[in-house]
């Protein structure tokens, strides 16, 4: 049988190369994608993670606008010396609400998953129009027009897609309801689409993120959302040994 | 190679146009069986494939510290190697942070060993939390973040006061006098903390000033103090030095730019000044981390 199975016989035909080859290729994927969807402990079960609110939502998106991700990740890995540095271990369920996730894959600035109160907000805003003015050996870009106002006129639409890709965001009273009982009602009330822009308004004057309250600009939503980073999880409350058991 | 010596495709294209068929090289094909090999020996000792709603955990192991404080072994997976590496690098550590904690500030300083340590590790520690907005040596940024290498401190310069402030984190503010007063008394508050640290001012403006200083109406002396000289339980600074740290005086080319800058800030007031919280919940340092750095920052230049 094998005699008759022969490496030519695959070569030139080219049913039997397009289904052998898509085989060989589907192995990868079902391997290495498939599982993730089947364990139970991809995804670790963690207090305290959230979606993130309209103005962090629409910093995100300037975060992506900008191309941070190009030069800083967003994934702290399980090293001794990333720990020292940047703080725990990023978990799989700290970026189950990202669409899509920022990790990243190059580190020319540092990593930011953990960057969420390091600095005051004013220190962000500086550093954001001009960084050489506070890092001197820094060859991050200066991004002045952060400064300019924010379009928060679609930011329900955005909320709206988001929720297509499973974000909690909520339409109905029931959604708001359940969101209720998860998040706690402050948070709740921030992940109502209906409300979406009153609430972005009332989270930057509050906030004044780039120490300007007279509008709300892009740095607002930017800093918001650096501010918001990794401080979901709590990690006082859990037992470290029980993360190990997670994988 | 010789025409006829090697097997070809069997193929010809554009009437001449043949492929060889070569074998393998030995090397090559024996390189593939043993990776196969060793892949398979990896797969048994480290955490491999899916198997259902689990995965096979590998025999390896790795045996921590759990938080009850015993002795705890788990399949080997890089969580699990992490933790055992920050106890060990933690226990090597410890004595010193033991000793550290224990002993009075000014003995440590005179053990050369610790305060080596001190030294080497408060730097590490410094360069990745501080020096963002402090600067590398701790010379700050007039205007947004405070010298730490000089001797003049808003909130007060023991290691205790510094750690303090490590631990808690502070806010600055100074209210706005823009709509309290009237601009020629701002002009006179400003020429009045100006002649405080030796600038030639109008004396008769520096009066009213005084005065306003002193008074209910400014009440500038509830947080600098009657004296001038801060109180450090507002973090308010000390205005008969030459150290500036909102205003930029020294910058100013001549007397009039001095008084503009003083008088910017005492118009608009102050509402910066944001040191982050280093401690309590969720701390990003533990306290020996915190301990550690007030000296190495105490010793930066004016610690008191």
């Amino acid at each position: 049988m094998f005699k008759k199975f022969t490496h030519e016989k695959i070569e030139t035909n080219a049913g039997w190369l397009i289904v052998l080859t898509m085989f060989a290729i589907s192995v990868g994927g079902l391997v290495e994608i498939a599982p993730l969807f089947l364990l139970d402990d991809t995804i670790e079960k963690v207090d305290g993670v959230r979606p993130y609110s309209p103005l962090e939502q629409r910093g995100r998106d300037i975060y992506i606008r900008e191309g941070c991700y190009t030069c800083h990740s967003q994934m702290i890995r399980p090293f001794r010396d990333e720990q020292l540095r940047y703080g725990h271990y990023s978990l799989a369920a700290e970026s189950k609400y990202d669409h899509p996730f920022q990790w990243g894959s190059k580190r020319t600035g540092p990593d930011l998953a953990r960057v969420g109160g390091k600095y005051s907000n004013e220190w962000h805003t500086q550093h954001l129009i001009q960084p050489k003015s506070v890092v001197p050996e820094s060859v991050m870009p200066n991004y002045p027009w952060l400064m300019s106002p924010l379009d928060a006129s679609d930011v329900a639409d955005r909320m709206r897609a988001l929720r297509t890709t499973g974000v909690p965001y909520s339409l109905t009273q029931a959604e708001f309801e359940k969101n209720v009982k998860q998040f706690g009602e402050d948070h709740a009330r921030m992940f109502h689409i209906p409300n979406a822009q009153t609430n972005l308004v009332s989270q930057a004057q509050a906030g004044n993120y780039d120490g300007d309250n007279t509008s709300v600009s892009e740095m607002d939503a930017l800093v918001a959302y650096l501010q918001v980073l990794g401080t979901m999880v709590d990690f006082s409350k859990i037992k470290p040994e029980d993360l190990v058991k997670f994988r | 190679m010789a025409e006829n010596t090697v097997q070809t495709t069997g193929h010809t294209w554009d009437e001449t146009l043949q492929e060889y068929n070569n074998p393998l090289p030995n090397w090559w094909i024996y390189g593939l069986y043993v990776t196969i090999a060793f892949a398979i020996v990896y797969w048994v000792i480290y955490p491999s494939w899916p198997v259902g709603k689990d995965h096979l955990r590998g025999i390896g192991t790795v045996t921590y510290t759990n938080s009850a404080g015993q002795p705890e072994t788990n399949g080997w997976n890089t969580r699990a190697k992490l933790l055992k590496e920050m106890q060990d690098g933690d226990a090597r550590q410890k004595p010193y942070f033991d000793k550290i904690a224990a002993m009075p500030v000014s003995q440590v300083v005179k053990d050369p060993e610790l305060n080596s340590f001190v030294l080497s590790a408060g730097k590490a520690l410094f360069s990745e939390n501080c020096a963002a907005c402090h600067q590398a040596g701790g010379q700050g940024k007039v205007g947004l973040y405070p010298n730490l290498a000089d001797d003049d401190w808003n909130y007060g310069g023991s290691v205790a006061e510094i750690e303090a402030t490590l631990v808690g984190g502070r806010r600055g503010y100074m209210p706005a006098f823009g709509e309290a007063l009237e601009k020629s008394q701002i002009e006179a508050i400003s020429s009045y903390v100006l002649g405080l640290s030796g600038h030639a001012v109008d004396k008769v403006k520096a009066a009213e000033g005084n005065a306003l200083f002193h008074s209910n109406t400014g009440a500038c002396y509830y947080c600098h103090g009657a004296d001038a000289k801060g109180r450090k339980e507002f973090g308010a600074p000390n205005l008969t030095d030459k150290v500036w740290q909102w205003a930029n005086v020294p910058a100013a080319a001549d007397m009039n730019g001095k008084i503009a800058a003083v008088r910017n800030v005492v118009t608009a007031g102050l509402n910066k000044g944001v040191m982050p919280a280093w401690g309590g919940e969720n701390a990003r340092l533990n306290p020996g981390q915190i301990k550690l750095l007030s000296i190495y920052v105490h010793q930066l230049g004016g610690g008191k």
